[in-house]
C-alpha cells in the first residue's frame, strides 16, 4: 500500500516537476521578442528620409507593446544608422540577418540601399519591406521584398495626368543629382507621350548646389514653356522654388512627393505659393471629408506623431508607419514568424488602409497602391490643400 | 548678364571662407578642415536664436561670437597640444574636430533644413535685364567692408601686423618678441568668425542644416588654393574667380558638370601657376 | 611579416558569422589600398587626397565590363587596372610637379572630377543609385561565400605587403626615402625625383584599382559613394592612424579605423561626436600614429629594462 502510494506520489511530482518545466520552457519562448531589424538613413544627406521613419518605428513598436505585443510576443526594434551609404546598409544588414537574427527586415530610406541589400535579402529568405521610392524595387517583383512607398513613375503619371487636365503640354524638367532625383526624371521621360506630355527642356544641377538661377534662366528663354516639373529632394526644389519667383517664371511649377511636408513650404516661403505637387493624404489629414476611407487612419498617425515629437508629420514617417503596420499584419495572419509563411501572408494582404492609401499586395503586386492613392496637392496660403 | 551677378554672389561666400583658410594657414601651415563647420554654427545658430525671439540684430552678433569661441576652443585644446606634430597630422586632427562638429550641432539642432528671413526682404531687384536678390547685395556689400576692414587691420595695426610677420617667418617674429601662441590663437577665432558671418549671410538664399558646412569647406579651400594660400586677395580674387566659373559653366556648358568643370579650371591654373594665382612662389631650402 | 600571416590564419577562430567575416573582408580591402597609399604618403612624402577616385574607378571598370558587356571577370580587372595605370601615369606627371597643399588640393580635384562623371554618366554607371556587379568567376569556379573571400582577400594582402616591404628596401625604395627627406638633395645624387613620384603614385593607384574591382565583385554592387572626397579622407586618415612608413600601421589603421563604426553603434546619436573625438584623440597624443608609438613604448621598456639588468649586473 505504501509502496503503491509512494509511487504515485512520486509519479504526481514527476508529473508537476514535467509540467513546470513545460510552461517555463513555453514562457521563455512566449517570452521572447519579435525582432523587427532596420536600416534607416537617419544622418547624411537623406536624413530628412530618415529621421521622422525612425522616430515612427520606435514610437508604435512602443505602443503596440504597451498594448499587448503581436501574438503574446513583445516586438523589439534592432535599427542601425545607414547614413544613405549603400555599403554601410549592406554590412548593417549581413549584422541584422547574422548577428542580431531578426525576424523581418523594414528599412531601406533609399533606393542605392534597397537594392544593395536586395542579393543578401533574397539568398537568406527574410521579408523586407522597403521604404524607398524607385519602380525598379518591385519591378521585377523579387520574391522577398515589398515596398510601401508609391513610385516615381506613379508621380510622374499624377502629375502628367493633371498638367493635361490644365491643358498644359510643354513641359520644361529640372532635376539634381541624386539617386531619387534620376531615377523620377528618367521615369517621367519615358512615360510623358502616353499622357501627351512633351518634354522641351532638361536642366540639371548638382547635390550641394545654392544656386539655381543659371539653369532656370536657360528654361525661361526656352519658348514654349507652359509647365516646369522638378524631380527631386533635400534643399534642391526649395532653392529652385524661390529662384523660380526670383527670376520671374510664371508657368506653373510642379514639384514631386520628395518633398512632401511642411519643412519645404517653410524652407521655400511666399514663393511656393501655388506650386502643387502629388502626395499622400497624410499632408492634409484634418481636410479630408468624414467619408474619406483613409480619413481616420492619417488622422490618428499625425496625432500621435505630432504629440510625441512635437514636429509636423512627414509622408516618409507614414511609409514607416505602413511597413511596420503591414509586417505586424502578416504576422499575425501567419499565426507565427516563419519568415517563409509571413512572407506568404504579406502577399495576401487585400484591403489594408495604410497613410499612403489602400493597399492590395499579391504574388504580382509587392506594393499594392494604385494612382488613388495619391492626391494633387497645391500650397495655398502658406499651406497644403488638396486640389478637387 | 544673370549667371555674372549669381556667380559674384556664391563667389563672394567661397571668398570669406577662403579667407578664413587663409588666415589660419598664415598662421600656423595648417589647413583647418573644420572652417565648414564654423559657416554652418554661424547659419544655425542665428536661426535657433531667431526662432527664440531675438531680433537680427542681437541674434547676428551672438552668433559670430559663438563661432568664434567655438575657433578658440578648438585652437586651445585640439591644435596647440599638437604643435609639433607633422602637417598631415594637423589636418587629420582638424577633419576629425569637422566630424565631432557636425556630431555636435547634430545634437544640439537637428538634422532638418531651416530657412532664415532674408534681412531686407524678397522682391528680386532687376539690373540690367537679370535679377538679384536683395539679400545678394548684402552678400556682396559685407563681404567688401570686410575685406576692406581686414587691410586695414593687417596694415595698420599692430596686432595685425603681427599676424602678418608671423606668416612670413615664424622664428623670425618670435624672436622679435611676437607672441606667437596668441598670433595663432587670435588667428582661429578670427577665421572662426568670418565663416559665421559667410553662413548667415547664404542662409536667407540657400537654407542651412547641420551639414552644410562639408561642401562650402571644400569650395572655400579650393578657392584659397586657386588664389594661392597664405595670400588674402588671393583668397578674396580666388572665391570670385570659382563662384564666376561655376555660374558660367552652368549657364553656358553643362550645368551637370558645372562642379567638375570648376575643379578642371583649378587643375588647369595650378599646372600652370603652381602656387595659385597670388601665392608665394616657394622656394625649397636644401 | 609572419606575425601578419599567423595573425590572418588564426582570426577565424574569433570569427562566429558571416557578418563577421565581412568586417575582415572589408577591412582587408581597405588595407590593400592603404599599403599602397601608404608607399605614396610615408615613404615617398607626397599625398593624395583623391585616391578613392582610383579604387572606384577600379570598381566601376570591373563593373561595367563584367555586368554590362559580360567580359571574364578576371579580363575586367585586368583591363581595368591597365587603364587606372596609365591614367595615373598621364596625370601623376604633372599633377606630381606640385607640393604640400597644392598637390593636396590637385588630387582632391581629381577624385571629385571622377566622382562627378561617375555619377552623371548614368546610363553607363547607373548614377547615384549604381549598378549590381556579378560575383567572381574563373572558369567554373564562383567565388562567391564570405568565408572564402576572407582567404583570398587574406592571400592578397600579404602579397600586397610583401611587395611594398621589398619595394622599400630595394633601390627604388632607397631613392624614394631620399626624395622624402629632401628632393633637391636626392636630385643632386642623380636621382629623377619626378620619374620615382610618378612610379610610386602608379603603384598606389594600382594598388587601389585592384582592391576596387575585388570590392565591387565581392559586395554584387557599385554606388559612387565610395568614390567620395570623404572616402578618401578616410584611407588618408587609416594611413596616417596607423603610422605613415610603416606597412603594418597601414594595416592596423585600415583595421582599427573599418571596425570602430561597428563598435561605435551603441552610441548611436552620439556616434559622429565620438568617431571625430578619437581621431582627434589619437592624433593629439599619438602623433606619429599608433604602430610607431607602439613600437617606441616597448623600445623603451626593453632599453629600460636592459639598463636596469646592467646595473644590477655592475
Amino acid at each position: 500500500m505504501k509502496s503503491t502510494q509512494t509511487r504515485n506520489n512520486f509519479k504526481r511530482g514527476l508529473a508537476a516537476v514535467a509540467a513546470t518545466f513545460g510552461l517555463l520552457t513555453g514562457a521563455a519562448v512566449a517570452q521572447e521578442p519579435i525582432k523587427i531589424g532596420s536600416f534607416l538613413s537617419v544622418t547624411g544627406g537623406a536624413a530628412f528620409l530618415g529621421d521622422p521613419e525612425q522616430k515612427t518605428l520606435e514610437l508604435y513598436v512602443e505602443k503596440i507593446n504597451a498594448g499587448g505585443g503581436v501574438l503574446g510576443r513583445k516586438l523589439q526594434l534592432v535599427a542601425y544608422d545607414s547614413a544613405g551609404d549603400a555599403e554601410k546598409a549592406r554590412t548593417f544588414v549581413k549584422r541584422l540577418i547574422e548577428q542580431d537574427k531578426v525576424d523581418v527586415l523594414v528599412g531601406g530610406s533609399t533606393t542605392g540601399e534597397t537594392m544593395a541589400v536586395v542579393p543578401l535579402v533574397e539568398a537568406a529568405q527574410i521579408p523586407f519591406i522597403s521604404l524607398a521610392g524607385a519602380v525598379v524595387i518591385i519591378e521585377p517583383v523579387k520574391k522577398w521584398v515589398f515596398k510601401t512607398p508609391h513610385t516615381d513613375r506613379m508621380a510622374c503619371e499624377k502629375v502628367f495626368i493633371d498638367m493635361q487636365s490644365r491643358k498644359l503640354a510643354k513641359v520644361a524638367l529640372i532635376s539634381g543629382a541624386g539617386g531619387f532625383d534620376k531615377s523620377m526624371r528618367a521615369e517621367c521621360l519615358k512615360v510623358a507621350a502616353k499622357h501627351g506630355i512633351e518634354v522641351i527642356a532638361d536642366e540639371t544641377y548638382g547635390g550641394g548646389d545654392t544656386d539655381m538661377t543659371a539653369q532656370l534662366t536657360k528654361i525661361k528663354n526656352t519658348a514654349g514653356v507652359q509647365a516646369v516639373l522638378n524631380p527631386g529632394f533635400g534643399q534642391g526644389p526649395a532653392i529652385v522654388t524661390k529662384n523660380y519667383r526670383q527670376i520671374g517664371i510664371t508657368v506653373p511649377l510642379y514639384q514631386s512627393h520628395g518633398v512632401a511636408s511642411k519643412e519645404f513650404i517653410k524652407l521655400a516661403g511666399t514663393a511656393a505659393e501655388s506650386v502643387r505637387l502629388p502626395a499622400a493624404a497624410l499632408l492634409v489629414a484634418d481636410d479630408l471629408p468624414t467619408s474619406d476611407p483613409q480619413r481616420s487612419v492619417v488622422v490618428a498617425y499625425k496625432k500621435e506623431y505630432e504629440s510625441r515629437f512635437k514636429s509636423e508629420v512627414s509622408t516618409f514617417g507614414g511609409h514607416a508607419y505602413d511597413g511596420l503596420m503591414l509586417a505586424v499584419e502578416a504576422m499575425k495572419k501567419a499565426g507565427s514568424t516563419d519568415k517563409a509563411k509571413v512572407r506568404d501572408a504579406l502577399e495576401g494582404i487585400r484591403g489594408y488602409m495604410g497613410t499612403a492609401g489602400v493597399v492590395n499586395l499579391s504574388a504580382s503586386d509587392h506594393m499594392g497602391l494604385d494612382l488613388t492613392a495619391f492626391r494633387m496637392l497645391e500650397v495655398k496660403g502658406g499651406n497644403w490643400t488638396l486640389v478637387k | 548678364m544673370q549667371y555674372l551677378l549669381t556667380g559674384l554672389t556664391v563667389g563672394a561666400i567661397y571668398a570669406l571662407v577662403a579667407l578664413g583658410f587663409s588666415i589660419i594657414f598664415n598662421a600656423s601651415h595648417v589647413i583647418n578642415f573644420a572652417q565648414g563647420e564654423f559657416v554652418m554654427i554661424g547659419g544655425m545658430a542665428t536661426v535657433s536664436l531667431v526662432a527664440a525671439g531675438l531680433p537680427y540684430l542681437l541674434a547676428v552678433p551672438l552668433a559670430v561670437a559663438a563661432a568664434a569661441l567655438v575657433g578658440l576652443a578648438l585652437e586651445k585644446f585640439a591644435v596647440e597640444p599638437a604643435r609639433g606634430a607633422s602637417v598631415v597630422t594637423l589636418i587629420i586632427i582638424t577633419i576629425g574636430a569637422s566630424i565631432f562638429l557636425r556630431g555636435l550641432a547634430m545634437l544640439i539642432w537637428d538634422k532638418n533644413l531651416h530657412a532664415l528671413r532674408p534681412f531686407t526682404g524678397d522682391a528680386p531687384i532687376a539690373v540690367a535685364g537679370a535679377t538679384i536678390l536683395p539679400q545678394s547685395l548684402w552678400v556682396l556689400g559685407v563681404t567688401l567692408a570686410i575685406v576692406l576692414v581686414l587691410s586695414w587691420f593687417f596694415g595698420r595695426t599692430l596686432l595685425g601686423k603681427a599676424m602678418l610677420a608671423t606668416s612670413h617667418n615664424r622664428l623670425a617674429a618670435q624672436l622679435v618678441g611676437i607672441n606667437v601662441r596668441m598670433v595663432l590663437f587670435v588667428s582661429f577665432g578670427l577665421s572662426a568668425a568670418l565663416g559665421a558671418i559667410a553662413g548667415i549671410l547664404i542662409a536667407p538664399i540657400t537654407t542651412t542644416s547641420y551639414d552644410v558646412g562639408v561642401m562650402l569647406g571644400l569650395k572655400g579651400f579650393a578657392a584659397a588654393i586657386l588664389g594661392g594660400l597664405g595670400s588674402g586677395v588671393g583668397a578674396v580674387i580666388g572665391g570670385l574667380a570659382l563662384g564666376i566659373a561655376e555660374s558660367m559653366s552652368a549657364g553656358y556648358l553643362s550645368s551637370a558638370y558645372k562642379d567638375a568643370i570648376a575643379f578642371v579650371i583649378i587643375l588647369a591654373v595650378l599646372f600652370f601657376m603652381p602656387s595659385g594665382l597670388f601665392g608665394q612662389r616657394g622656394g625649397e631650402r636644401v | 611579416m609572419l606575425a601578419l600571416a599567423a595573425a590572418i590564419a588564426v582570426l577565424p577562430l574569433a570569427l562566429s558569422n558571416n557578418y563577421f567575416y565581412d568586417i575582415a573582408v572589408l577591412v582587408g580591402l581597405n588595407a590593400i589600398v592603404c599599403v599602397g597609399l601608404n608607399l605614396l604618403i610615408g615613404f615617398a612624402g607626397q599625398i593624395s587626397l583623391g585616391h578613392a577616385g582610383f579604387f572606384g574607378l577600379g570598381a566601376y571598370g570591373s563593373a561595367i565590363l563584367a555586368s554590362r558587356y559580360g567580359w571574364p571577370p578576371l579580363a575586367a580587372m585586368f583591363t581595368t587596372t591597365l587603364a587606372v595605370a596609365a591614367l595615373a601615369y598621364v596625370v601623376g606627371r604633372p599633377i606630381l610637379r606640385l607640393k604640400g597643399h597644392y598637390l593636396a588640393m590637385a588630387t582632391l580635384g581629381l577624385g571629385v572630377i571622377i566622382y562627378m562623371v561617375i555619377t552623371t554618366e548614368d546610363k553607363l554607371t547607373g548614377g547615384p543609385d549604381g549598378i549590381s556587379v556579378v560575383p567572381f568567376r574563373i572558369g567554373g569556379f564562383v567565388l562567391q561565400d564570405e568565408r572564402v573571400w576572407y582567404w583570398v582577400v587574406g592571400a592578397l594582402l600579404l602579397l600586397a605587403v610583401w611587395l611594398a616591404l621589398n619595394l622599400i628596401e630595394s633601390p627604388m625604395g632607397r631613392a624614394l626615402r631620399a626624395l622624402h627627406s629632401s628632393e633637391v638633395g636626392a636630385e643632386v645624387v642623380g636621382i629623377n625625383a619626378a620619374d620615382h613620384k610618378v612610379m610610386v603614385f602608379v603603384i598606389s593607384a594600382v594598388f587601389a584599382s585592384l582592391a576596387g574591382s575585388l570590392a565591387a565583385h565581392y559586395s554584387g554592387f557599385v554606388t559612387p559613394g565610395k568614390v567620395t572626397f570623404l572616402h578618401s579622407i578616410e584611407l588618408v586618415t587609416m594611413v596616417v592612424f596607423g603610422g605613415m612608413a610603416s606597412t603594418f600601421g597601414a594595416v592596423a589603421g585600415a583595421a582599427v579605423l573599418t571596425t570602430l563604426p561597428q563598435l561605435l553603434t551603441v552610441f548611436k546619436d552620439y556616434e559622429m561626436m565620438v568617431f571625430g573625438a578619437v581621431m582627434m584623440g589619437t592624433m593629439i597624443f599619438m602623433p606619429r600614429g599608433v604602430v610607431p608609438s607602439l613600437e617606441r613604448l616597448f623600445q623603451r621598456r626593453r632599453q629600460s629594462a636592459s639598463a636596469a639588468s646592467e646595473r644590477e649586473d655592475a
